[in-house]
């Protein structure tokens, strides 16, 4: 099938991502809250974020600075993409009126010892000149037209890269 | 309050809280989800896609906590219900009040498949010294969560680091 995905040949380290930018709103943080099924207050409640978290507003939650990330990812590689560990470092939160950019580069790319292909990625979130979490992501991308990492599972799959 | 509690440190490394989620992978909140993020992998809009690509409908990896989060409220249900029971249990234990998660590392296995029931088992891995941030002062620490599918294989291994703390006098960032 036609998937429109990279292939570990396309992908040159230090490549750049396409910038993604997103205007935040208080319907962005909550959406992002319900959907990850996190009820806490501090991601609906103004009030309760102020008075207990001492932040200036409610803020995006983990799970949703994940998924964000995520769909920054695959956005680029196609759906053949799979993402094999991510892991980000939240310094500071983003609220509503906030724009967040999210700039990412290729910092890494091999053939593990089972034959899958791997990016390591290297991604900022930033708000403004400020950058509130820094993400790394190791990502599994076809080697070829006929490859798809999702039909590895067990010993062909590695994303720890002990392979 | 300097020293770490005897009760915590024999919390580290112990598995605790082996529990099953409430409910199964279920493709609203897979478009829920997709949708807060605007995320338009055919993955999880397209059951042809799915099927030819991962033998089937999938959840976008990064839901796995989603699939062991406790429901708001529930019939019988006395007291709030949490996910993550270990990093509230190190807030009471600890008397820190007030907690931010800082870090997130997810490691992902075998993915998670509309209708599978998830089961998760709950680690602490470290508690710091105390420490003061721009928030206040108190300790941090590491919890891992692990997540299988009910053939027992494993589908993720989430690792968090939450800061637990008392406000400073000063209060906002």
């Amino acid at each position: 099938m036609e998937t429109n995905s990279l292939t570990l040949d396309e992908i040159e380290i230090g490549q750049e991502l396409p910038e993604l930018s997103i205007d935040v709103t208080p319907s962005t943080v909550v959406l992002g809250a319900l959907a990850t099924r996190d009820w806490r207050p501090m991601h609906h409640d103004k009030d309760f974020a102020q008075d207990r978290n001492g932040t200036r507003h409610i803020f995006i939650n983990t799970p949703h600075n994940a998924a964000y990330f995520e769909r920054y990812i695959t956005d680029w590689t196609g759906p053949l993409g799979r993402l094999g560990k991510i892991q980000f470092k939240m310094s500071d939160s983003v609220f509503p009126g906030d724009t967040m950019v999210f700039h990412g580069k290729v910092e890494g790319k091999n053939i593990d010892g089972t034959g899958c292909g791997w990016v390591d990625l290297v991604i900022r979130l930033t708000v403004g000149e400020k950058t509130p979490t820094r993400c790394n992501a190791r990502v599994a991308i076809p080697t070829g037209t006929s490859d798809n990492p999702w039909k590895r599972k067990g010993s062909s799959w590695h994303p720890n890269g002990d392979a | 309050m300097s020293e770490l509690p005897s009760e915590i440190e024999s919390w580290i490394g112990q598995r605790k809280y082996e529990e099953w989620g409430e409910f199964d992978v279920e493709r609203g909140y897979i478009f829920s989800s997709c949708s807060s993020v605007q995320n338009a992998n055919p993955l999880f809009w397209d059951e042809k896609a799915a099927l030819e690509i991962a033998d089937g409908l999938i959840a976008p990896p990064t839901m796995i906590s989603v699939w062991f989060r406790p429901h708001f409220w529930s019939p019988g249900r006395t007291e709030e219900a949490v996910a993550l029971q270990l990093h509230f249990d190190l807030k009471k234990v600890l008397q820190l009040p007030e907690a931010v998660m800082t870090d997130n590392t997810i490691t992902f296995y075998e993915p998670v498949r509309v209708g599978d029931r998830l089961k998760t088992t709950q680690i602490l891995r470290s508690v710091s010294d105390l420490k003061t941030t721009k928030l206040g002062t108190g300790r941090f620490w590491i919890l891992e969560v692990e997540a299988e599918n009910a053939k027992g294989e494993l589908c993720a291994v989430e690792s968090y680091t939450g800061f637990g703390y008392n406000r400073s006098s000063d209060g906002n960032e």
